[in-house]
């Protein structure tokens, strides 16, 4: 449904994106990881038709991303990192409107929305620029799916959503994957990277790896190990001066730290209990964004 | 009946009064009918990490405004930093750092020229601003960047930078609303350093976040439901209390509760 060969672009002499090739299959939820700036927006605008490449090509449900850009904007939904509905309407005038530019009514495609739509419903009089983040979350979504998009492009769609309407997000997104639709999705949230079926890690303008959660923990090269100390910040400040130590990052009521070499652990130098773990996602992400 | 109880707690408040920099009493916001924040009350300690969780539309906002001196209660009492927040906004404001997820910095002004312009409203002196100024770039690692307009900087720098000028003037205390939101996991583990740093040196961080890890971080935390505060106490306890693995199962144990449609 996606499917980018060679996409490189410069901005003023810097490289946003360097030699991008990914294909994505219908029905799939694909998720780009990386640290801010590494080129993510870039490609969800290219993508979208909205930003030209210098080179490379792009076909998004079949249709080329330059020569047949007005028929693909009527085949995907996009949602932007930054709000980008019309403040001064209502939250009921921001999904007609975008109903009626795309030819179709709320009615007809009610039952695509209806589970996030309901939450915000009670509200739906209320201008849009007055909603709080998750709310304007909700509407965004529901704007970009009112039109029985092919592909949806998501974001950042979760940035200040509480932990239970993120969840209920994802739940949601599972639910449009089972009706057909292609989902590409980048998040700050390691939680929800581990929800896509298949993630790219992209790290300035370059695509490091492409593959499912589950390998890219199973392929991590290093041990992993917890420390639990009641002062997690001074022992970090230990370990991090430790020669041993690889890299240790705080990762929520522990530490988790990677040796250089597990053989030659000096126990001595770290007043602590260590446990190994089975690393996460979000350990494949600090090791990537540390080198 | 409402004063003789609130002299009464007053005086199980003054015991710690010199470590206590929040102390709210029953503080309450109501808008018409709707009550967004309902009679929260509780102290924040000096050099505390205090997390202040909810979801969206549980009253943090509104509550912060208060404690910012920012909104007045429509009943209760607060004292931020040892100011009446309802009688002393001024001194409220004058001794307490903000930051929000939507850094204050002026983009067309260079790194040194915000940590001046901030120096100054808050009435530092010129030669006070230069030295903490040359500190600042130098723990930051900033030092190239004295003389870079603030929006060619990498957001992650612009995020240490807000946080930077937010505790510029050593305030009592900091407010940081949702500070890391959207910034990866990386940048948002320097950021949090920069917090234990603050914390270490006798800053008190009152943080509201939606990354549960970071819940974790605070040596307590509070969750509101519905303008309520539900539950307070340090992360360890909470997650024993509620069998929960980490902060996210308690979250969503409580929060899930909800019953008020979000809002505002």
């Amino acid at each position: 449904m996606i499917q980018a060969n060679n996409i490189s672009l410069n901005y003023g002499g810097v490289s946003a994106l360097k030699d991008i090739s990914f294909q994505v299959e219908r029905g799939e939820i694909f998720g780009l990881i990386g640290p801010d700036g590494a080129g993510k927006t870039t490609l969800f605008r290219i993508l979208t038709t909205l930003l030209l490449a210098d080179s490379g090509t792009a076909i998004v449900d079949g249709l080329d991303v330059v020569r047949d850009y007005k028929v693909i904007r009527t085949r995907v939904g996009y949602m932007p990192g930054r709000f980008s509905l019309y403040q001064d309407l209502t939250v009921e005038e921001n999904l007609s409107f975008f109903a009626t530019v795309f030819g179709t009514t709320i009615e007809e495609n009610y039952h695509l929305i209806k589970d996030i739509y309901q939450q915000i419903e009670p509200f739906k009089n209320r201008r849009a620029g007055k909603l709080s983040g998750g709310m304007k979350q909700k509407l965004a979504l529901s704007c970009a799916l009112i039109h029985k998009p092919a592909v949806l492009f998501l974001d950042e769609p979760t940035t200040g959503v509480d932990p239970v309407s993120r969840k209920e997000f994802w739940e949601m997104l599972k639910r449009l994957k089972l009706q057909g639709i292609t989902i590409l999705v980048s998040t700050p949230y390691m939680d929800e990277a581990s929800l896509c079926d298949r993630i790219a890690f992209i790290q300035k303008g370059k695509i490091l790896t492409i593959d499912p959660p589950e390998k890219i923990i199973a392929d991590f090269p290093y041990k992993v190990f917890a420390v639990e100390a009641d002062n997690n910040y001074k022992i970090l400040k230990q370990l991090r001066q430790s020669e041993s130590v690889r890299s240790v990052f705080s990762f929520g009521d522990s530490l988790h730290v990677v040796f250089k070499d597990v053989s030659k652990i000096e126990k001595e130098q770290i007043n602590a209990e260590l446990k190994e773990i089975a690393p996460t996602i979000e350990d494949c992400f600090m090791a990537l964004a540390n080198n | 009946m409402e004063n003789e109880q609130f002299n009464k707690n007053k005086e199980v408040l003054i015991v710690n009064s010199d470590l206590s920099i929040i102390k709210v009493n029953n503080l309450t916001k109501s808008f018409g009918n709707f009550t967004a924040v309902n009679a929260i009350s509780f102290e924040v300690s000096k050099g505390e990490i205090f997390g202040f969780l909810g979801a969206n539309g549980a009253g943090k906002t509104t509550a912060m405004r208060m404690l910012c001196g920012l909104s007045k209660p429509t009943s209760g009492r607060g004292t931020v930093a040892g100011f009446d927040i309802e009688k002393q906004p001024e001194q409220v404001k004058k001794n307490i750092g903000y930051m929000s997820q939507k850094f204050a910095l002026y983009d067309d002004l260079k790194v040194w020229e915000n940590l001046r312009l901030f120096g100054g409203i808050y009435g530092m002196k010129s030669d006070e601003i230069e030295d903490k100024t040359n500190l600042i770039l130098h723990d930051l690692g900033f030092e190239n960047e004295r003389n870079t307009l603030v929006k060619s900087l990498p957001l992650g720098w612009k995020q240490k930078l807000a946080f930077s000028v937010s505790i510029f003037h050593e305030p009592k205390i900091v407010f940081l609303d949702e500070p890391t939101g959207g910034v990866d996991p990386a940048a948002r583990r320097q950021f949090w350093e920069l917090i234990y740093a603050a914390a270490e040196s006798g800053i008190t961080a009152f943080v509201t976040t939606h990354y549960m890890d970071e819940a974790e971080y605070c040596d307590r935390v509070s969750i509101m439901v519905d303008g309520k505060i539900v539950v307070l106490d340090t992360p360890k306890s909470l997650k024993t209390k509620f069998n929960a693995a980490n902060m996210d199962e308690v979250f969503q144990q409580l929060a899930r509760k909800a019953k008020r449609v979000e809002d505002g």
